[in-house]
């Protein structure tokens, strides 16, 4: 697998989007500091920069990445090598680029302005770690989608969907059946409805951490309850963790069944 | 060498395999023919296991494929259609191969042997289509392995790259290994193969020498021996 992982990685290090989507956020990272002179404020800008766009790109690049290497896997299939270990590592292989161009693109320009001597490190590590996490989802999503969907135009379709429905159409439903409920006690059906999402699971975390939580209306007092005690935070990360696991794990369930 | 055992594979509602018992031996070249679409390469990836058959039981030197992928280490196999990843230069896709696979030097003599020295340095996207069949099947060749299987070797190329890959076929016999071809060249088929292997509607049709087939067909010729089989059950 790690060879696999080795291949795809270089195979994207080459690719010209690598580093358009690296100099976007170099971009966008200089943009936010040398404007708003605010750390604390650059990273809430950038919160809500990274909640919408790292799952698309992730699903976007993710789905553009299989359809393109499909002559490669043929290639690699003929070779003596396990079927899990080559969509596994071409996975790895796209997540781990993604990430490394989020973490320097951003990173850089945190880091010359004077990040480590600044309070706001750990907001700004939370951050990365939930775009890391973002990253990996998604990527394993589109994945699954792509293996899915022989056709290109389908799959795509299918993948845009998905991320429009997390990142958009989710919260949309969501808030209507808590206007619908709001006679009943809703923490609960509120703070499950977050978990399962890990879009709003990764920005409800940020804006605890980041103190802002009246931002949350009325259930942001439960959510503060919650995820504000360690529990709630390791309760958190788990749920994101079983969001890495289970669409990766099917990868590896769909792969060994399909034909090529 | 190969044993493949009540062998049914589906497409969707398109069922290519309907029930294969095929046994090949040691040693020999087999050729594997049939009309289009009648389940030729889906035979040769099921072996390889590409494809997943639906029932049926496939073993390669004695190994049941379903249980792991090391087998494939014994088998050298010429996709159809050479489709590699466009961006990647013909020295560093050997060199990936190499890597993924084994050591071995063996690839320097081919290169030489089609002249592909002057093409190491360009992107694979940019070759013509002849040239990547050289280089497919350079990479197929570098191996030493007792099983080679080929799907339409003689694709784009030119006569002499023909007589040379004749040559590479018939010199990889006399070590003694198993090869398995198929082709839509028949001349190419009766040059070069021991044994075919007719494929029609799904299941094996015939298999035995080129001459049994022309006695069983009462043709005077391999061309003719075919037809008649295509036309007598097509009619």
């Amino acid at each position: 697998m790690l060879k696999i992982l080795k291949y795809s990685f270089y195979d994207l290090m080459r690719s010209r989007w690598s580093y358009v989507y690296f100099a976007f956020y170099l971009l966008l990272g200089i943009v936010l500091l040398f404007l708003n002179n605010d750390l604390s404020k650059a990273v809430i800008t950038l919160m809500n920069v990274i909640i919408v766009l790292v799952p698309l790109i992730g699903t976007i690049f993710g789905v553009m990445y299989y359809y393109n290497s499909k002559e490669f896997t043929e290639l690699l299939l003929a070779q003596p090598l396990k079927r899990s270990s080559i969509f596994l590592g071409q996975y790895l292989g796209v997540a781990l680029s993604l990430s490394m161009s989020l973490i320097l693109g951003l990173g850089i320009p945190f880091v010359f302005y004077g990040l480590f001597k600044s309070a706001a490190i750990w907001d700004f590590s939370l951050l990365l770690i939930t775009g890391i996490f973002l990253t990996l989802i998604f990527t394993a999503l589109a994945f699954n989608i792509a293996l899915s969907n022989e056709n290109k135009i389908k799959g795509f379709g299918y993948a845009i969907l998905l991320w429009l429905f997390l990142a958009i159409i989710y919260d949309g439903i969501f808030l209507m059946t808590l206007i619908m409920f709001e006679d009943y006690p809703l923490d609960k059906v509120s703070l499950i409805g977050t978990m399962l999402n890990p879009i709003d699971l990764s920005r409800t975390l940020i804006l605890l951490k980041l103190d802002i939580s009246a931002l949350l209306g009325y259930t942001g007092a439960v959510f503060k309850q919650f995820f504000g005690t360690s529990f709630g935070l390791i309760v958190s990360f788990s749920v994101l963790v079983i969001w890495v696991l289970l669409p990766v794990w099917r990868i590896s369930v769909k792969s060994k069944k399909k034909d090529f | 060498m190969v044993s493949i055992q009540n062998l049914h594979k589906k497409f969707g509602k398109n069922q290519v395999l309907k029930g294969v018992d095929l046994s090949i031996n040691d040693g020999g070249i087999f050729a594997v023919l049939g009309p289009n679409g009648s389940g030729k390469t889906t035979l040769i990836k099921s072996v390889l296991g590409m494809v997943i058959p639906n029932k049926g039981n496939i073993e390669v030197l004695g190994n049941n494929i379903k249980k792991n992928s090391d087998y494939r280490h014994k088998i050298d196999y010429l996709p159809q259609i050479a489709n590699f990843p466009s961006n990647l230069k013909v020295k560093e896709l050997i060199k990936m191969i190499k890597d993924l696979r084994k050591n071995t030097n063996e690839d320097e003599r081919l290169i030489k042997l089609f002249k592909l020295e002057p093409f190491l340095d360009k992107k694979l996207g940019n070759l013509s289509g002849g040239t990547k069949q050289k280089v497919n099947i350079v990479l197929t060749f570098m191996f030493d392995s007792p099983l080679i299987i080929l799907d339409e070797p003689t694709t784009g190329l030119d006569p002499i790259s023909l007589i040379r890959l004749k040559d590479l076929i018939q010199a990889e016999k006399t070590k003694g290994k198993t090869i398995l071809i198929t082709s839509h060249i028949m001349s190419f088929v009766e040059e070069v193969s021991d044994e075919i292997v007719f494929l029609l509607e799904g299941k094996i049709y015939f298999k035995g020498t080129i001459q049994d087939l022309k006695t069983k067909t009462k043709q005077p010729d391999f061309e003719h021996a075919i037809a008649s089989i295509l036309s007598n059950n097509h009619a």
